[in-house]
């Protein structure tokens, strides 16, 4: 019976191993791509809102990218696949339900009340 | 800010005597009824001894076969209450015409019918899949219990109390009154400034915190408890549907969590998400539950697809048809049903290009459906079939369900859709699918699996009974509802002036009867198998001689359900074991870790149900004092890092030892 | 056990199938996939808040505009805190790593204080709007945002009362595996609310001041 009093954990490195150098760069990198975008917005870099809100939306798609990979470790292998194919059924599914309901919404706004946009 | 500062409104808030429904008979009657056999029920506990037994044994078990039986107990007694408020509906309908009033006042009619939605749905259906999938899958993929055992025990305490607060606005105040979706402006708190919306918010999100997190524990546990060799596509058939399941759960009950929160701050706070005015948009709201509820029926339908699927196969004595297409259809199902929310609300006038789009994504999840009718019917051919109870459910199902179906792809259709909106004849669909698919199914797997459960079977006799009742029960009930819907009669009214519509109304009633007879059947059922135990009793494990793991362990499993994990090789796993004259270990037994107690579930469930009541009758300070209970409960408990022991070795020898007498005898 | 005579494909060396395992088997631990998953129905949760502020960001109604209320420079300091406290936490996973407990509660701590500072800003911030009557009840658009940015708020109070409870555990109970799970579950916990606040400053904030 003693070998069973030890607590239970096989798994000793459970997660990711991490290092400081993938800390340090994903850091760097979200620097980068969050003091462009307010530099965009309050220097009043380009003229039209359309091209500013195009250029910050793809920064902040590109910074998500560099925190998922960076800090939060994301890759194919972890926990054999299951996290990357949550994450992606995830992010389908945040899109659909954001492109969806404005979708809907303003095509409703279109239909039911125009004029009044 | 302290000078209106009253006592009796900080501690009771706005509950007084005159939320106590005094004036109404029925619901007296209903009171004194439950209050009666409540007390009998807890005397005779106290009589028997029997609170420590279920206290130790029971309410703090995180054995998955017991929360599981739990929840199937749940959800069986709240279809009780239910179907008393579907029996209530058919007999207004049935006699509200012309002059005569019928016997319930609309203000009680509009609560009976949301708290039925609400109920069948919400406490009835989510219940016993979840109840099911519990029980099931740890023993259908060779574990011994869920990935989070406290976890589960916690969610099913709080599907427990979210049902307990709904059942509370039956006597204290009252229940909503805009159908069991809420939707606002009408649930706005202009509209509706009593506790009954409240009631509904607060039930449904407790019991929502519950189903999330059995979602997420469950699809854990098959992802990464399945027993050595079990391989995606060797698990067996509901497994992979529970998965497709429990993925829904987890994506789609965030969004009713989220919605359902927007409205308590409209009602609570004042704030502008749905309301009529200060920019406020009410059909945001009508979106957003559609995107949970959408999936919320596949949520329901899926599982019971598996269920079928293992009944097929059982009593046709053959391997599922087409394993490989069934799992890859219900994968299909699980993504489409994010596609589709809209067909609710076609009428809303989003356009052309938006209705056309839903309407023919609508259309194309009934193929996958379609694909997994097609595959049981082949299952079926030349099979030799055995027409036992859950076998005729399943047939029942199969005829019924194509009806709904067909029913369901008209109204996909758009300018259909625009005629049939809101009609009986929706009514009719949905509960052509639900009662025929999701109901039907519910029964077989008990059926199915109550030998597993308790050691004997069910009666066969009153088991067909029910059956018969229900199915023919069912066709009177609501074939009448869509005609009535093709002339145009919309759904929630509780009186009617046109006198030539009544017979309809009378037929469905009489269906609702024999419905109440089907239950009735049901429940002698129970009592008639319990009474015969030891002329049906089943001591091999595997009575239907089936072919998946949960067959290969003794009825009633033993605590840890395997004592040894079995090793995986094939499809039907159990199956091929017998194929290959697997014998049993009789020896060489090792103690097995296993998860303890604990009365933390239970404790927080208590105390979410008092905030919850607080907040619904605006106590403040219990309110507080509650949510303050709330987070320290929990965070006390995280202290607790002594979650598991071991059955000794010479336990399991003992349990092992006693089986192997049992099936000497057999 | 028999575990030692058998081949790779589960047979006993005389080829028949095994049908059992016969040593102790232990399957793996979920918490961590669990946790992720958890997170994965928070962010639907985000993204409902996030479609409504879509639908409602330009629902005034005759209330003040984004481009009246919002504070950059507040909102730059904000994110700096946040983005801060991410590496923050890093270091703290490092040294975890390393199996030492001092630096592992020193980071820890650090992290905490930034996401206190971090809801200091945002009190202020939501204090000076109800302040000038920019209040939740005004319009649509108010409501929308003070939803989806409170309700980050929210978790990252949440985050930091549970950090604190993991320091105490952590003094308790040192860097075993059940502890060391916790504060990976935190990091995920905490590095995702690093991800929903780039959603918010970019689609909330600096979108909403452009013309």
């Amino acid at each position: 019976m003693s070998e069973h009093t030890h607590d239970h954990d096989h798994h000793e490195a459970e997660g990711p191993h991490v290092s400081l150098k993938e800390y340090v760069t994903g850091f760097v990198l979200a620097v980068i791509l969050t003091v462009i975008p307010f530099w965009v917005v309050m220097g009043n870099v380009f003229e039209s809102s359309t091209t500013t809100a195009l250029v910050i939306l793809s920064f902040m798609v590109v910074q998500i990218f560099v925190h998922m990979v960076f800090f939060l470790h994301m890759n194919f292998h972890s926990e054999g696949g299951w996290n990357m194919l949550a994450l992606i059924f995830t992010l389908v599914l945040v899109f659909i339900t954001l492109a969806g309901s404005l979708w809907v919404m303003i095509s409703l706004n279109n239909n039911m009340m125009p004029g009044m946009m | 800010m302290f000078e209106n500062l009253d006592l009796t409104k900080l501690i009771f808030g706005r509950l007084t005597w005159d939320a106590i429904p005094f004036h109404d008979p029925i619901i007296l009657a209903t009171f004194a009824v439950v209050a009666v056999g409540g007390v009998a029920m807890l005397a005779a506990l106290t009589r028997y001894k029997l609170w420590g037994y279920l206290w130790t044994e029971w309410f703090t078990s995180i054995d998955h076969k017991k929360i599981g039986i739990m929840y199937i107990i749940l959800g069986l007694v709240m279809l009780l209450r239910g179907f008393a408020d579907a029996i209530m509906m058919r007999l207004q309908q049935a006699m509200a015409f012309g002059d005569n009033m019928g016997y319930l006042p609309p203000d009680h009619y509009d609560q009976i019918f949301t708290a039925h939605g609400v109920i069948m749905i919400f406490f009835v259906a989510m219940p016993l899949v979840t109840g099911i999938m519990n029980y099931l899958i740890p023993l259908q993929i060779g574990t011994r219990d869920v990935a989070f055992p406290f976890l589960n025990n916690f969610s099913f305490w709080m599907t427990a109390g979210g049902a307990a607060l709904m059942m509370m606005s039956l006597f204290v105040g009252e229940f909503a009154k805009t159908g069991w979706l809420a939707y606002p402006p009408l649930s706005g708190i202009l509209q509706s400034p009593g506790v009954g919306v409240d009631y509904y918010i607060w039930s449904l999100q407790i019991a929502g915190v519950g189903t999330l997190l059995s979602g997420i524990n469950l699809l854990v546990t098959i992802v990464k408890m399945r027993a050595p060799g079990m391989s995606l596509m060797k698990m067996p058939v509901f497994t992979w549907t529970s998965l497709c399941t429990n993925v829904l759960i987890v994506a789609a009950f965030p969004v009713l969590t989220a919605v359902l929160g927007m409205l308590t701050m409209d009602r609570y706070l004042g704030t502008a998400f749905f309301t009529n005015d200060m920019g406020g948009n009410a059909m945001m709201y009508v979106n957003l539950i559609w995107i949970w509820g959408h999936p919320e029926v596949y949520i329901l339908i899926l599982p019971v697809f598996g269920i079928f699927s293992e009944i097929v196969a059982t009593y046709s004595r053959k391997p599922l048809f087409g394993y490989t297409s069934m799992v890859y259809a219900t994968v299909v199902i699980t993504v489409l049903s994010y596609l589709v929310w809209l067909h609710h609300f076609f009428t809303m006038g989003s356009g052309a290009s938006v209705n056309s789009f839903f309407g023919i994504t609508t259309m194309i999840i009934s193929i996958p459906t379609g694909a997994k009718i097609f595959n049981w019917l082949f299952t079926m051919f030349r099979g030799r079939i055995k027409f036992d109870v859950p076998m005729l459910w399943t047939v029942g199902f199969m005829v019924t369900f194509v009806i709904g179906g067909m029913t369901g792809v008209l109204l996909a259709v758009p300018p259909v859709d625009f005629v049939l909106h809101n009609s009986l004849f929706l009514i009719a669909h949905f509960h052509n699918v639900i009662i025929g698919g999701v109901l039907f199914g519910l029964f077989a797997g008990i059926t199915y699996w109550f030998p597993k459960a308790t050691g004997y079977k069910l009666d066969e006799f009153w088991g067909k009974m029910s059956f018969w009742f229900w199915l023919i029960g069912f066709y009177f009930a609501f074939m009448p509802l869509y005609v009535l819907g093709l002339m145009g009669v919309t759904r929630r009214v509780s009186h009617f002036e046109d006198q030539s519509l009544q017979i309809w109304f009378q037929i469905a009633a009489f269906g609702a009867v024999l419905i109440a007879v089907g239950i009735a059947a049901f429940v002698i059922q129970l009592v008639v198998s319990f009474k015969r135990r030891e002329a049906l009793k089943d001591e091999t494990g595997d009575p239907w001689d089936g072919r998946t793991l949960e067959w290969s362990t003794s009825s009633p499993p033993p605590p840890y359900n395997f004592a040894f994990t079995p090793r995986v090789h094939d499809l039907d796993a159990w199956w091929q074991m017998k194929q290959h004259g697997f014998k049993r270990p009789e020896s060489g037994f090792i103690p097995i870790h296993m998860p303890k107690g604990t009365w933390a579930g239970v404790v927080l469930s208590a105390i979410s149900v008092a905030c919850g009541f607080a907040l619904i009758w605006h106590m403040w300070l219990a309110a507080a004092v509650t949510f303050v209970a709330l987070i320290g409960t929990a965070i006390y408990h995280t202290f607790n890092y002594d979650r598991d022991y071991y059955i000794p070795a010479e336990e399991v020898e003992r349990i092992e030892a006693e089986r192997t007498k049992v099936l000497a005898n057999v | 056990m028999s575990e030692a005579t058998m081949t790779a494909d589960g047979k006993t060396q005389d080829g028949q199938l095994e049908f059992l395992v016969k040593g102790d088997h232990h399957p793996q631990n979920g918490t961590l996939l669990g946790f992720w998953l958890y997170l994965m129905s928070d962010c639907l949760i985000f993204a409902a808040l996030f479609a409504t502020y879509g639908v409602l960001a330009r629902s005034y109604a005759g209330g003040p505009t984004g481009m009246e209320v919002f504070d950059l420079t507040l909102v730059a300091i904000n994110t700096s805190m946040l983005l801060l406290s991410s590496i923050t936490y890093g270091f703290a996973m490092l040294e975890m790593q390393a199996n030492r407990l001092k630096g592992t509660l020193i980071w820890l701590g650090i992290t905490g204080l930034l996401g206190a500072g971090f809801l200091a800003v945002e009190l202020y911030e939501f204090y000076h709007l109800i302040h000038i009557g920019a209040t939740p009840q005004t319009s649509g658009f108010l409501t929308a945002f003070f939803a989806l940015v409170g309700t980050h708020g929210l978790h990252v109070l949440f985050g930091i009362v549970w950090l604190v409870t993991l320091l105490f555990q952590l003094k308790k109970h040192g860097l075993i595996p059940a502890n060391k799970r916790r504060v990976f579950c935190l990091s995920m916990f905490w590095h995702f609310l690093d991800v929903v606040w780039v959603g918010v400053f970019t689609f909330v904030y600096l979108m909403g001041v452009l013309p």
